[in-house]
């Protein structure tokens, strides 16, 4: 008997099995639909996108688009191409990024660690920052990086992205933190080892999927930022989102459609690469913070 | 002056006192046991020689050095936590010499104490493995090493073997106690296990509620209990405390004590300073083992008294045989000879050791001193 009930429950496991499997397929290709229709167009010349049928492989297969985009497409005033603010953006995103993970990582070291008074206070705080809208700040924080004489360059927008973001890593870092062993502190404050050499050599160490995390999140937000960029950049320090946008909406000439989808993608492709090498420990890194805390 | 000092100190969270003039001294060499249930303060009592936590008031030295406000790392002490906090990312290597390297030891020396302490606890072909790959037995070995290799003045254990299965755990205390006779080192170990506290000290401090109840070496915690507190949590199974009554004899003091069936016997007292308490209420403290039958009396004993009681559970623990019996109101346990011939519902004759037994006044729980 146990043997027959054991036989149609994987007789059903199967056929429900085969179903999941292909809604989510279909959901799969659904969602893929839009990342086919820019690569797909971005390989065409333009006469064959104009003249309909957006969804057909290319006739006549070219990556003139994409160099075009990269490299000599009109952008504001010089034909550019996207190239040196796809530069700009490393420029921005890399210091940014680092900073705002490192500090957010010393945060959730004292928060949790080197507890003080008013401690828990200063972390809701600290949170309260994650839910301020970017509109809001847009004004103080253009006053404050002119009276600091940051205004139009890329380490005035590294701040700006470092002052947004220190409220997410900290959370994160804070709730890693707080379910890290504080006997270890204490051996190691026993050992003889400073303030910065146990964050060095103990607690950093045992960071790595929080530390992912962070680096994801911050990247992908701080890359994809459009509103920061438009606002706080000078003409030479603009990033890729900015450039991209006015690539697409410069009004002299024809649409080249091809053109922007191949710089879409282009702007797309870093967060996608990170996605890509690191977003397994994504997961796993989100799941160790949140089992207690 | 002793070796180690804890000198009339008091610890205070907030405006709660959690620990209340502690006063201890601990001579060089010495096996001091800080045992007591949960919450009593001994882990605050040890961080605190440790420097983890402050002192509210009062005084620790070590070496006649005033160590309040003293950096952990420069109060020449170790310590092993519970959860034997190895260093996760590190080598067990790399954990042992840590604190060497901390302290700006030569990196050749720091090899050859690694070495020593590898040997001494036989860990050498450990050192290379992180601690996520050994057993609880060998994280602890390694705790240990990593304390050894220091050389401290002061060894400090938190509850060290309470996460190793039964088995590990007495083994790894008679080794322990090796390493202590082997080094003579001056350790202080916290433990809520009072059967650890008796096996390895050389002194015991019971706590309770923040307060040292009482300090002495096992043998007269054991047999000296200063209040019912001690007498009960010292000993397996605990000692019996009934309520009795005094009463002169022939001039002699004896406590009565009520039967299974409301008669009492009565039992005389080896101390004639109970006189005093004739016609007072007394808690009369009789440890299990000095309940035996006849032929298990102690031959020494100067006064063993009789009493005929009903049986009511009867419990073979193979060397031993555990009988409970209604007495003074309440369940108290025996603890028999496995041969005896006890059956649970008979009436059997007891003998009882009167001279191990203790007194406590009933309102101040106090031993009544002889
Ligand atoms: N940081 C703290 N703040 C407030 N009370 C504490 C703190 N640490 C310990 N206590 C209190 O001090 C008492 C003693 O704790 P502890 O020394 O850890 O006990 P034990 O080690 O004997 O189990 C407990 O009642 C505990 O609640
Ligand atoms: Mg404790």
């Amino acid at each position: 008997m146990s043997v027959a009930t054991q036989d149609t429950a994987i007789r059903t496991g199967r056929v429900t099995r085969t179903l999941i499997y292909l809604i989510l397929i279909l959901f799969a290709l659904f969602y893929m639909l839009p990342l086919y229709v820019m690569a797909v167009n971005s390989v065409k010349p333009l006469d064959e996108i104009t003249g309909g049928g957006m969804m057909n492989l290319p006739k006549v297969f070219t990556l003139e688009p994409w160099a075009k985009a990269w490299s000599y497409a009109q952008i504001g005033v010089d034909p550019t191409g996207l190239q040196p603010y796809f530069w700009n953006s490393i420029k921005m995103v890399v210091p940014a990024v680092a900073i705002s993970t490192v500090l957010g990582a010393l945060n959730g070291y004292v928060l949790t660690k080197w507890r003080f008074r008013g401690d828990t206070i200063l972390f809701g705080l600290m949170l309260f920052a994650c839910f301020i809208p970017f509109q809001i700040v847009l004004i103080p924080m253009a006053r404050m990086l002119g009276l600091m004489g940051m205004a139009g360059s890329t380490g005035g927008l590294v701040l700006v992205h470092v002052v947004y973001g220190i409220g997410f890593t900290t959370l994160y870092f804070r709730n890693y933190y707080a379910v890290f062993p504080t006997e270890l502190i204490r051996a190691a404050q026993i050992d003889g080892a400073g303030f910065f050499q146990i964050f060095w050599r103990i607690l950093l160490p045992s960071s790595g999927p929080i530390a992912v995390v962070s680096i994801i999140w911050q990247f992908t937000n701080i890359w994809n930022d459009f509103l920061f960029g438009a606002s706080f950049a000078g003409a030479d320090s603009q990033p890729m989102t900015v450039a991209l946008n006015n690539l697409v909406q410069s009004s002299t000439g024809v649409k080249e459609y091809n053109v922007h989808f191949a710089g879409a993608i282009l702007a797309a492709l870093p967060t996608l690469l990170v996605y890509v090498v690191a977003g397994r420990y994504f997961v796993r890194g989100l799941m160790a913070g949140s089992v207690k805390g | 002056m002793g070796f180690l000092d804890i000198d009339n100190t008091t610890k205070s969270y907030g405006a709660v006192e959690v620990l209340h003039n502690v006063d201890i001294s601990v001579d060089e060499g010495e096996f001091l046991v800080l045992v007591g249930p949960s919450g009593c303060g001994k882990s605050t009592l040890l961080n605190m020689i440790a420097g983890l936590e402050d002192i509210s008031s009062g005084e620790i030295r070590i070496k006649d050095q005033i160590m309040n406000g003293v950096h952990p790392s420069k109060r020449n002490i170790a310590m092993v936590f519970q959860s034997y906090a190895l260093y996760p990312n590190m080598t067990v290597g790399q954990n042992i010499t840590f604190g060497l390297e901390m302290h700006g030891t030569p990196k050749p020396q720091r090899e050859k104490a690694m070495k020593d302490v590898a040997s001494l606890l036989q860990i050498d072909q450990l050192l290379d493995r992180k601690p996520g790959a050994l057993s609880g037995g060998q994280r602890q070995r390694v705790a240990m090493g990593r304390a050894l290799v220091r050389n401290p003045d002061v060894f400090l254990f938190d509850e060290p073997l309470s996460n190793l299965d039964a088995k590990l755990r007495v083994d790894m205390r008679t080794e322990i106690k090796k390493l202590h006779q082997k080094l003579g080192t001056t350790i202080v170990y916290v433990t809520h296990d009072q059967i650890e506290a008796m096996t390895l000290s050389t002194r015991i401090a019971v706590m309770y509620g923040g307060y040292v109840q009482q300090l002495g070496t096992p043998q007269e915690i054991y047999d000296s209990p200063a209040n019912i507190f001690v007498a009960t949590f010292m000993g397996s199974p605990a000692m019996n405390v009934v309520p009795a009554k005094v009463v002169l004899k022939n001039a002699k003091p004896v406590a009565l004590v009520a039967l299974h069936d409301g008669s009492t016997v009565s039992l005389p007292f080896s101390q004639d300073n109970m006189t005093a308490w004739d016609g007072r209420d007394i808690m009369l403290g009789i440890r299990p083992e000095t309940i035996t039958d006849e032929d298990a009396a102690d031959r020494n004993s100067s006064n063993i008294a009789r009493m005929t009681n009903r049986i009511v559970v009867t419990e073979p623990a193979g060397s031993d045989t555990f009988v409970t019996m209604t007495f003074g109101g309440k369940d108290v346990i025996a603890r028999m000879r496995s041969d005896a011939d006890v059956r649970a519902g008979a009436d059997f004759p007891f003998a009882v050791n009167m001279e191990k037994a203790v007194a406590f006044d009933p309102e101040t729980e106090m031993r009544i001193i002889p």
